[in-house]
């Protein structure tokens, strides 16, 4: 139980997937305009990792490891990923109208977004059991929802404040996160997780 | 000539990371050395080229639903090459490098070329395209990690550039996440000052 505890707040607030291992920046400075934008995004993201990993953590130790195949990880997870965010992207357009004219366009970007590819390698790579790895999914998923949503109250609070026309944009919006970053990097060691 | 001028522009002007805005996650997480920059730059600019290169041979027998899936599992390929071959003959750069030498899959540059340039050009155009592209990111993330290292490790491809007391209390900063950031963001200010193209 403390393992899981552990595991949660590693993959939440210590080794944080945005800030401190830098996966996942794309959608992070490409889109997040508004907190309710920031906010679906999130959980959606969150849904998708947890999904994502179920089913490749199943293919791979159910088919790949067994069957020696484990040069087609990459090959396979990403097209893995590419049906569930389709899958996804119908039952919203079915169920939830609303929801999915918000999100628009963001939802197929899911495909190209690092982060949902990167948990489901480094949960291979660290040999995790499905429930250590569904942990460490919901704890990624919440410590990325939680940056965006911090993106984008920064952002907001950067389109009225006095800045040089030479920094105005995304250069202001870099040096801020370089001081949250710091900012995370006082997480470090925390509970004893390095 | 002018395909030469263009790829040369694109280089610069429209530089993959500090003007598009793509392919940030490599740019800032494994620049910490010039090695392991130059190290990503390569292998993406090689998957770059040569998944571009099939796709673009491919594109007259591919069916238009399923293009995307193709893609991708074309790069996925050429991307495991790169992988085991570093596994290979680079084992220590493939440590360093980690999980982000597969997570090229997913490198915006690739997919964006492939989606804007690839389907509508030939195969020379496209293979001009990737290498100014390529050039441009690999370029940066030297530059990027250039000044990491140096001020960071107090080193250059390390080679010990400055003696004394830097030698013992380098700007550690610099090689920590948030020295990534201060960077880039630096570099784009200096950029929007002198290189930005007149609107």
């Amino acid at each position: 139980m403390k393992n899981l505890a552990l595991i949660f707040w590693s993959a939440f607030l210590v080794n944080n997937i945005i800030l401190i291992r830098l996966i996942g920046l794309c959608p992070c400075f490409g889109i997040t305009n508004t907190i309710e934008t920031s906010a679906y995004m999130g959980i959606t993201t969150t849904i998708v990792m947890i999904i994502s990993t179920w089913l490749t953590w199943i293919i791979f130790h159910g088919i790949l490891f067994p069957l020696n195949l484990v040069y087609l990880r990459t090959a396979s997870f990403i097209l893995l990923i590419i049906i569930i965010v389709q899958l996804l992207e119908m039952l919203l357009k079915r169920l939830y109208r609303k929801l999915y004219n918000t999100l628009g366009i963001y939802l197929t970007l899911f495909t190209a977004n690092c982060a949902i590819l990167a948990v489901t390698f480094l949960i291979t790579e660290s040999n995790f059991d499905i429930l250590q790895a569904t942990i460490f999914a919901i704890g990624t998923g919440a410590g990325f929802a939680m940056v965006i949503i911090i993106f984008a109250t920064l952002r907001e609070r950067l389109e009225f404040a006095p800045v040089s026309p030479t920094l105005k944009g995304y250069p202001i919006a870099f040096l801020a996160t370089s001081l949250i970053a710091l900012a995370f990097l006082g997480f470090y060691g925390l509970f004893g997780i390095m | 000539m002018s395909k030469w001028l263009i790829s040369a522009k694109r280089i610069i002007i429209e530089n993959p990371v500090i003007v598009m805005m793509i392919g940030l996650c490599p740019a800032l997480a494994v620049t910490n050395t010039v090695r392991s920059s130059l190290g990503i730059g390569i292998a993406t600019s090689f998957v770059l080229i040569l998944a571009n290169t099939i796709l673009s041979l491919t594109k007259k027998i591919m069916p238009d639903k399923i293009r995307i899936h193709i893609s991708i599992i074309i790069i996925a390929t050429v991307v495991t090459i790169v992988d085991y071959f570093m596994q290979a003959f680079y084992p220590d750069l493939r440590q360093t490098l980690g999980i982000f030498v597969p997570l090229i899959v997913v490198n915006c540059i690739i997919l964006s070329r492939v989606e804007a340039f690839t389907i509508r050009n030939s195969v020379v155009d496209v293979v001009l395209d990737g290498l100014a592209a390529g050039i441009g990111f690999t370029l940066m993330l030297a530059v990027i990690g250039a000044i990491r290292e140096i001020l960071g490790h107090g080193t250059f491809l390390g080679n010990p550039i400055f003696g004394g007391d830097f030698k013992r209390f380098p700007i550690t900063f610099m090689i920590l996440p948030p020295g990534a950031f201060l960077a880039v963001g630096i570099l784009m200010g200096l950029f929007n000052k002198y290189i930005k193209k007149p609107k």
